[in-house]
C-alpha cells in the first residue's frame, strides 16, 4: 500500500516540533526556553511551507478519503499557522514574565495548532471528530495551565461544557452514519442527493452537529463557557484560541454544511440564520454589560461568531468567501487585541476597564494599537473589520436574508458603543492606580503585523481578494 | 439474534438522554463529568448497531477512536477536577465563583 | 475430533505449564522453608509500631488517581494494537510500519511521564510539578 504523507505534511511537522519541544522540556539538563521558541516557530514556518506547496495539487480527497486537498484548506491553514505563530511570541514574553512558563506550553500550542490545522481540512467526520478532541483537549490544559485558582475554574467549566458538546457532535457523527451508511462528507451527499423525502435521521444529525459546533465556534445559545475560558486562560493563550478555535471551526462548519448537508440547505438556513441573530444580538448586548475587558472581548467574539454565521447563510461561494474574509480580519484583530491586553495586564490583575483608564498616558503606542484594533471590532472603516463585515452583509442580502443584514447592522451599532466606551476611557480619563504597562519593546513590534494586516486588508482588500475567491471552492 | 435497530437506537437514546439530564441538573463535576462518560456511551451503542445495520466496519473503527478519545477526556478531566479541588476544596460547580456565570 | 482436539492441544499445553509452574513454586516453598511461626511474626508489619487500627474506607491518595490516570490512557491504546493483530497479515508491512510510528508515540508519553516524575512514588509525593501537569499531557502524544 502506498501511502502519500504530503496532504498532512503541516501536521506531522507541527506535531514532530511538539514532541521535539515536549521532550527536550524533560530530558535536556537546562531547559532554555527560547530553543523552544525556535523549535516551535520552526515547525510553524515548516508546516505554512507544505501548506503552500499544496496550493497548486487542487483536487479531491487524500488518505482514504480522510482530507481534502484544496485551496480553501490551504489557506484556512496559513491562517491558523500565522496564529499560532504570533501566539508562541506572545506567550513566550508574557508567561516568562509571569513566571508561568514551561515547555508544555509550547508544545501544547503546538499540539492544539495542529488540530486545528486538521480540523480545517477534514473530509470525513471520524478526522473532524479527532481533531476536534486534539484540539479541544490541548485547550483544557492551556486554560488551566498557570495554575491559578481563576485559570483552573476556567479550564474546569471549559472543560465540562466542551466535553458535553463533544457527546453532542458524536452523537450527530453517529446518526449521519446511521441514515447515509457513509462517515465522509461527499458521500453523505451523495446518499442525501438522491432522495425524494429527506431521511428524519439526517436531520436529526444536522440538528446535533448544529449544536457540537454551536459550543466550539461559541455561538449563542450555546456560548456560556466562553467569557468564564477567555477570562480564566493566561491572556496569549486567550488570543491563540479566541481566534484558533474560531477559524478552525467554522472552516469544518462551512465544509459539513456546504459539502455533506448541501442537499439539505432549505433545512439548515433557517437553523443557522437563527444561530447567527441570536449571537450577534446576545453577544453585543451583553459586552456593554461587562467591567472585566478579557470578558468583553469574549462576548464580542461570541457576536462576531454570528456574523460568521451570516455570511454563511449564503450557500456556496460567495458564502465562503465572505465567511473567509471575515475570519482573516477576525484572526488578526483578535490577536492584536487580547495581545495589547496580555501587556497592559500581569497575570489575573489589571483587565478591568479601570486598569485600562488613560492607557495613553501611559503607553501611547500600546493605546494606540488598541484603538485601531477595537475600531476594527466595532467595523469602523478603514479597517479590515468594516470590510468583513459589509462582505458577510453583502453575501447574505445577495442570498434574500436581508433581514438579517438588518439585525448584523442594528447589532454592530449597539456593540460599538461597548468599543467606544473603552476607547474614550483610554484616551480621555486619567490613569486611576500605579499599574505600568509591560514595557518591553519585542511585543510591541510582534502586534504591529496584525496591527499592520488590519490596516491593510481595510485600505486595499484587493491584495486577498483574488486569493480568496480562488479558496471558495469546497473539493471533496 | 434479530433484535430489531429500533430497540438498540431506543436504548442509546435512553442513555444519551439520562446523560444529558444528569449534566444539567447535576451540579458536582464528578458526577457531570460521568453523566457526560453516559451520553459517550450511548453514542457507542448507536454506532455499533448502525454498524451491523449497513453490514460495514465504519461505525466500529469510528466506536474505536470514541473509546481513546473518551479515556483521553477522563484523564485530562479528572487532573483538572483534582487540580481544582486541591486549590479550592470544593468539586461544585456552584461554589466555584471566582468567575462569574 | 480429531482435528479440533489437535487445534486446542498448545492451548490445553500452554495452561497444564502455568498450573504447573503456580502450584510447583507454591509447593516448593512450603517445603523448603524453616516454619516457625511466634506471634510477633504474624502480626501486620507496620516499621515496626504496633498498628493501632488497619487501614479500611479511608480515603485514597490523590496518588492513586495519578496512578489511575496513566494506566487508563496506556491501556486504552491496547485497542489499536487488536485489530491491527486480527488483520496482521492483510496489512503486511504496511501495518507494521503504522503500527510502529503509533507505539512509538506511545513511547514518548512514557518518556514523558517518566523523566517529568509522573511515576515517582517517592514518601513526599510526587514533585509539585509532577502531580497533575504531567499526566494531562500524556494524553497529546498517545
Amino acid at each position: 500500500m502506498r501511502v502519500e504523507l504530503a496532504p498532512i505534511a503541516p501536521e506531522l511537522l507541527l506535531v514532530g516540533a511538539g514532541i521535539a519541544v515536549l521532550l527536550g522540556g524533560v530530558l535536556a539538563r537546562r531547559a532554555d526556553p527560547l530553543a523552544h521558541l525556535a523549535v516551535s516557530l520552526a515547525g510553524v514556518a515548516g508546516a505554512a511551507a507544505a501548506s503552500v506547496m499544496l496550493w497548486s495539487r487542487e483536487g479531491a480527497t487524500a488518505l482514504a478519503g480522510a482530507v481534502a486537498v484544496d485551496r480553501f484548506g490551504v489557506v484556512a491553514r496559513l491562517v491558523l499557522l500565522g496564529v499560532a505563530a504570533l501566539a508562541l511570541l506572545l506567550a513566550h514574553h508574557t508567561l516568562a514574565r509571569d513566571g508561568e512558563l514551561r515547555p508544555e506550553v509550547p508544545a501544547l500550542i503546538l499540539f492544539a495548532t495542529a488540530g486545528m490545522t486538521l480540523l480545517a481540512v477534514s473530509a470525513d467526520l471520524v478526522t473532524t471528530f479527532v481533531a476536534l478532541e486534539v484540539l479541544s483537549l490541548s485547550l483544557y490544559v492551556l486554560t488551566g495551565s498557570s495554575r491559578r485558582l481563576v485559570s483552573l475554574e476556567g479550564a474546569m467549566k471549559y472543560f465540562l461544557l466542551g466535553a458535553f458538546s463533544t457527546a453532542f457532535f458524536l452523537y450527530g457523527v453517529a446518526m449521519a452514519y446511521g441514515a447515509t451508511g457513509t462517515t465522509s462528507l461527499g458521500g453523505i451527499a451523495h446518499a442525501l442527493a438522491g432522495r425524494t423525502e429527506t431521511p428524519a435521521l439526517a436531520l436529526v444529525a444536522m440538528a446535533l452537529l448544529a449544536v457540537g459546533f454551536g459550543f466550539k465556534v461559541s455561538a449563542a445559545p450555546f456560548h456560556m463557557w466562553t467569557p468564564d475560558a477567555y477570562q480564566g486562560a493566561p491572556t496569549a493563550v486567550t488570543a491563540f484560541m479566541s481566534a484558533g478555535t474560531k477559524v478552525a471551526a467554522f472552516a469544518a462548519l462551512l465544509r459539513v454544511l456546504d459539502v455533506a448537508l448541501q442537499p439539505l440547505g432549505w433545512d439548515w438556513g433557517p437553523v443557522v440564520a437563527g444561530l447567527a441573530a441570536v449571537s450577534v444580538v446576545v453577544g453585543s448586548v451583553l459586552a456593554i454589560a461587562q467591567t472585566d475587558v478579557k470578558r468583553m472581548l469574549a462576548y464580542s467574539s461570541v457576536a462576531h461568531a454570528g456574523f460568521v454565521l451570516i455570511g454563511a447563510t449564503a450557500p456556496g461561494a460567495p458564502g465562503i468567501d465572505a465567511a473567509l474574509f471575515y475570519l482573516l480580519a477576525y484572526a488578526l484583530m483578535i490577536v492584536g487585541a487580547f495581545g495589547v491586553v496580555s501587556l497592559v495586564s500581569q497575570g489575573e490583575r489589571g483587565t478591568s476597564l479601570e486598569d485600562h483608564a488613560g492607557l495613553y498616558r501611559r503607553s501611547p503606542v500600546l493605546a494606540g494599537l488598541f484603538a485601531l484594533f477595537l475600531l476594527s471590532l466595532a467595523g469602523i472603516p478603514p479597517t479590515a473589520g468594516f470590510i468583513a463585515k459589509v462582505s458577510v452583509f453583502r453575501a447574505a442580502v445577495e442570498a434574500g436574508h436581508w433581514w438579517l443584514a438588518l439585525v448584523g447592522v442594528l447589532a454592530s451599532v449597539v456593540a460599538a458603543f461597548a468599543y467606544i466606551r473603552l476607547m474614550v476611557l483610554m484616551y480621555m480619563r486619567e490613569p486611576v492606580g500605579h499599574r505600568e504597562p509591560d514595557p518591553s519593546p519585542v511585543p510591541r513590534l510582534v502586534l504591529a503585523i496584525p496591527a499592520a494586516g488590519t490596516l491593510l486588508l481595510g485600505v486595499l482588500p484587493g491584495l486577498v481578494t483574488d486569493v480568496l475567491g480562488k479558496a471558495a471552492v469546497l473539493r471533496w | 439474534m434479530s433484535v430489531p435497530i429500533g430497540w438498540f437506537l431506543a436504548v442509546s437514546a435512553a442513555l444519551f438522554a439520562t446523560g444529558t439530564v444528569g449534566v444539567l441538573v447535576r451540579r458536582n463535576a464528578l458526577v457531570m463529568f460521568m453523566s457526560v462518560e453516559l451520553q459517550l456511551n450511548g453514542v457507542n451503542l448507536a454506532l455499533v448497531a448502525f454498524s451491523r445495520l449497513h453490514g460495514d466496519l465504519t461505525g466500529q473503527v469510528l466506536t474505536f477512536f470514541s473509546l481513546v478519545v473518551a479515556a483521553a477526556e477522563v484523564v485530562v478531566g479528572l487532573a483538572i477536577i483534582v487540580a481544582v479541588f486541591r486549590r479550592a476544596r470544593t468539586a461544585n460547580v456552584d461554589e466555584l465563583s471566582e468567575l462569574r456565570w | 475430533m480429531r482435528g479440533m482436539l489437535g487445534e486446542y492441544l498448545p492451548i490445553a499445553l500452554l495452561a497444564g505449564l502455568a498450573l504447573l509452574f503456580a502450584v510447583g513454586s507454591l509447593a516448593a516453598s512450603a517445603l523448603l522453608r524453616p516454619s516457625r511461626p511466634t506471634p510477633a511474626k504474624l502480626a501486620p508489619y507496620e516499621c515496626g509500631i504496633e498498628p493501632v487500627r488497619l487501614p479500611a474506607g479511608e480515603r485514597f491518595s490523590v496518588r492513586f488517581y495519578l496512578v489511575a490516570m496513566l494506566f487508563i490512557i496506556f491501556d486504552v491504546e491496547v485497542i489499536f494494537l487488536f485489530p491491527w493483530a486480527v488483520a496482521f497479515r492483510e496489512l503486511g508491512l504496511f501495518g507494521l510500519v503504522e503500527m510502529a510510528v503509533f507505539l512509538a508515540l506511545v513511547l514518548v508519553a512514557y518518556v514523558y511521564v517518566w523523566r517529568g516524575g509522573g511515576l515517582d512514588w517517592s514518601a513526599e509525593g510526587p514533585r509539585p510539578r509532577a502531580t497533575h501537569e504531567r499526566a494531562r499531557e500524556v494524553v497529546r502524544a498517545g
